[in-house]
């Protein structure tokens, strides 16, 4: 009995597998709503605890010097003399429907300045992303398992480059590549030229920390058993690394890609403004110099979702990477 | 008695073998912390000359004899600035990872010993500060308290509690369960006793390490803070601090970004090093 209702259970394996990552994927985005919906409003209480009038923000700050009527004009029509919870209110209803806001200080609506900016600092995170994955496979798979002063030699180089910050970093590549070798373009974010610097400031540094990991791992994976079996059946030692240790030995630098994804968004912060670069991260920064509380929100919201959905992603990548993790995983 | 006998020459052993392999890398970076925390209790045994003294007619001095970092741009002597840093990037980094861990206990406390409903409060609270990128949580903490070096401390702390939380709340649902735990229970001991005698101590023991990269960790994130002017003001002798000013100056004067980095960096690595070094000798010690 047990062994006709085990298989009528399961009629495809496969399919099986795809729906349970297909549950797992809903759970995990109806968790991250309820994460952005506390984003929000945190965000939100955390900029009206900010020192400072938020009308006199919006009519352009200190220098802006309005006068008493379009002071109330402007509380009137920001909504801003209604008490907090129904400003509250209010802005998570508009919220629902998709509508941000208009932002203060550039006096258009979020959700334009949201477009504009999201695609230059998507390009630099992806970009810096796989630029990392490539040096750490490159470094770790050639190099592991190999004799002692090459494994020490590349180790010594990982831990080195978890250690630079990328703002110092990015500094040195100015000043190097940009004003003294003059290869790259110092600033600005038109055209690959411009991605190559700041890609590289933000990728060394976590390639070595993904390296370390991974180099560890792989050394462990290098004395299995079924290497060993790998390399009787006459595999070549590449392929031998790359098609049966790699896989097992990329788990722990992909758990990793998850945070990396969040030190990514920081670093772009710092990166774009050293690169004067387009991007939610400098425009981030300056929204909240400039108390601009719908773009800070909304920059906010936009980078909350992306981690949030990166971490899914990578959540999936890693049960599709290794399906044993399939009977812990629900 | 056999089971002595057979285990008693083990330690001796093993700490003979760590004793005779002095490798340089350990000792390098523990030499290093060691000056950095003689420079911070007493800046005047390295640098001779005022970190704040504006000699104009020295400004833009490029690396020599005399200066051995340069100058910068009022003729301030690079050196000297960078030796009177250290006391200031020192103390942000130990206070934010203190109020760090801090923040973590209490999380990981609750999380770990506050049953299912508060465990899961904990971790979706720890999801929600996740999903804030450090350096965002950083900067709208500095937007509403303002710039300074307490705000720059507790955004900084901030950012890291998470992480350590996590690592907090495991340590706390391994160790639990402990028999050790068990018999203090059974002796009667109130709870709160056996949470700061037993839990903790066993519970934090491997986190040490990790604090201790923490440390070089949180002066790289108070710098970035710092160098996007959300720290100490211009003219004190902040490694972050210095760092913003000099980038002006990138395209004609290299040392004056150069230098404090370096000193950023050898202070990660070092807190790195000692760290993993230290983790090892733990890790011998205990299997």
């Amino acid at each position: 009995m047990t062994s006709a209702s085990l298989s009528s259970e399961r009629p495809n394996p496969r399919r099986e597998r795809l729906q349970q990552l297909g549950r797992r994927a809903l759970w995990r985005l109806a968790g991250g709503i309820l994460v952005l919906w506390a984003v929000a409003t945190l965000t939100f209480f955390a900029l009206r605890l900010m020192p400072g009038d938020p009308v006199l923000a919006i009519l352009g700050g200190p220098s802006g010097n309005p006068t008493a009527e379009t002071i109330a004009e402007a509380t009137r029509e920001y909504g801003l003399d209604k008490p907090l919870p129904v400003q509250y209110a209010l802005y998570l209803g508009r919220l629902v429907q998709g509508d941000l806001g208009v932002s203060y200080s550039q006096h258009q609506p979020v959700t334009r300045v949201l477009a504009e900016q999201s695609w230059p600092t998507l390009e630099l995170t992806f970009t810096s992303l796989a630029l990392a994955w490539v040096l750490v496979l490159a470094l770790t798979v050639l190099t592991a398992g190999r004799r002692r002063w090459v494994g020490t030699l590349a180790s010594l180089a990982e831990t080195l480059s978890a250690a630079l910050p990328h703002f110092w970093l990015g500094i040195l590549l100015l000043a190097v590549f940009a004003f003294g070798l003059r290869l790259f373009p110092p600033a600005g974010s038109d055209g690959w030229r411009t991605l190559v610097l700041p890609s590289f400031a933000l990728a060394i540094p976590l390639a070595g920390f993904i390296a370390q990991v991974t180099r560890e791992s792989l050394d462990l994976t290098l004395d299995q058993p079924f290497v060993l079996t790998a390399r009787t059946r006459g595999l070549s030692d590449f392929k031998v690394r790359f098609k049966h240790a790699l896989r097992h030995a990329v788990l722990p630098g992909i758990s990793l890609s998850g945070w990396a994804i969040g030190a990514l968004i920081s670093g772009a912060v710092v990166i774009e403004v050293i690169f004067s670069r387009k991007g939610l991260g400098r425009q981030l920064f300056q929204a909240v110099q400039a108390q601009d509380l719908p773009l800070t929100i909304g920059i906010s919201l936009v980078v909350a979702a992306g981690y949030v959905l990166a971490n899914i992603l990578v959540d999936l990548l890693y049960l599709w990477v290794d399906p044993r993790q399939q009977g812990n995983a629900s | 008695m056999s089971e002595l006998t057979l285990d008693t020459p083990l330690p001796a052993i093993r700490v003979q073998r760590t004793a005779n392999k002095v490798r340089l890398g350990p000792v390098l970076a523990v030499t290093f912390l060691f000056l950095l925390i003689i420079a911070a209790i007493a800046p005047q045994l390295f640098a001779h000359s005022d970190p704040l003294g504006i000699v104009p007619r020295d400004a833009f001095h490029p690396p020599s004899w005399e200066h051995w970092f340069g100058t910068d741009q009022s003729g301030r002597d690079i050196f000297s600035r960078v030796i009177y840093g250290t006391r200031q990037s020192l103390f942000i980094g130990l206070a934010a990872t203190a109020i760090a861990m801090s923040i973590a206990i209490v999380l990981g406390l609750l999380g770990g010993l506050g049953g299912v409903r508060i465990d899961r409060g904990v971790g979706w609270l720890l999801e929600v500060l996740f999903a804030f990128p450090s350096l965002i949580l950083a900067l709208l903490f500095v937007a509403i308290f303002g710039s300074g070096i307490g705000p720059l401390i507790v955004a900084t702390g901030l950012g890291g509690a998470p992480g350590y939380a996590r690592m907090v709340r495991g340590q706390v649902l391994a160790v639990r369960n402990a028999g050790y735990i068990e018999s203090a229970k059974a002796l009667g001991h109130p709870p709160l006793r056996i949470i700061t005698r037993q839990l903790l101590p066993n519970a934090m023991r491997p986190l040490i390490v990790t604090l201790t990269m923490g440390v070089g960790q949180a002066i790289v994130w108070a710098s970035a803070l710092s160098f996007l002017g959300l720290g100490a003001r211009p003219p004190a002798p902040e490694w972050g601090t210095m760092l913003s000013m000099g980038r002006d100056f990138i395209a004609n004067a290299w040392w004056l970004t150069f230098f404090p980095g370096l000193f950023i960096v050898l202070t990660t690595l070092s807190t790195t090093v000692a760290g993993r070094y230290l983790q090892q000798r733990l890790e011998g010690r205990l299997s």
